[in-house]
């Protein structure tokens, strides 16, 4: 469901499996746990292994986003797929996402 | 000109918030009759999540109850999917859609954003509710058919 790969202050948790309202709770609180141990600079959200993530995943990137922020730490989002990104764009949080590279021109 | 009903199903759950991942599921298969892409089929499932969230979450929070879910087929390829809870209803349905509006505790996490994302992915939202008698939410989709303009 979560693993940490921890590069000093930089972690990147990778996250699978759907994040819906019901287990948001486990991920809360993995997260929050790696968030008060690492006091990461950098926290990567890698969501290439989520299939699914509606509106609570927001509520989830929110709340760490907060957190990581307390600790003068910042947030980034990469591999969220198509409809993930979609979600996470609605919600204004566009910021955190890191594009996949652009292969044509735009 | 009246639609042609081409399939139904309907489908009962108590409100628990293990059975969201059941209800997407649930809606999932009743599409794929009609040959939906990656990306309806995800749109499906993010819009049923969100409005069986809410039921769970907003509907039922200080009780128990059952969520019913109906799902229709009709012959132009549009599917209709309906999210029924008989709890506690929105006061103000105009301002429960509004984006980031929540009245769930804040240490709850909810973003407020279920609406909005249900807007985004699905043709029509429509929300009748009364307080105290429940809510029900239906959201509409056309499924592309092959041969289907871009």
């Amino acid at each position: 469901m979560l693993k940490i790969y921890n590069d000093g202050r930089r972690i990147t948790a990778a996250l699978s499996g759907d994040i819906d309202h019901h287990t948001a709770r486990e991920f809360r609180a993995a997260l929050d746990e790696v968030i008060a141990r690492s006091r990461p600079e950098l926290l990567i959200l890698d969501l290439g292994e989520v299939g699914f993530m509606d509106s609570s995943g927001i509520g989830l990137i929110l709340g760490r986003l907060r957190a990581v922020r307390e600790v003068g730490g910042e947030i980034l989002v990469k591999n969220a797929q198509n409809e993930i990104a979609e979600v996470i764009r609605l919600s204004g949080l566009s910021m955190l996402l890191v594009e996949p590279k652009q292969t044509a021109k735009n | 000109m009246r639609k042609e009903l081409i399939n139904q199903c309907a489908v009962r759950f108590p409100a628990l918030s293990r059975n969201e991942s059941l209800s997407r599921s649930a809606a999932a298969s009743f599409a794929l009759q009609c040959d939906p892409t990656v990306e309806e089929i995800a749109a499906i499932k993010t819009a049923v999540s969100e409005a069986v969230t809410n039921a769970i979450v907003h509907g039922y929070r200080d009780c128990e109850g059952m969520v019913e879910m109906t799902m229709k087929l009709y012959g132009d390829n549009t599917l209709y999917i309906q999210i029924k809870d008989k709890g506690r209803g929105i006061p103000n349905v105009k301002e429960a859609m509004q984006p980031a509006f929540t009245t769930a505790p804040a240490d709850e996490e909810r973003s407020g954003l279920g609406f909005t994302v249900m807007e985004s992915f699905m043709d029509k939202v429509r929300v009748r509710s009364t307080e105290g008698r429940g809510t029900c939410v239906t959201l509409e989709k056309r499924l592309r058919k092959k041969g289907d303009d871009d």
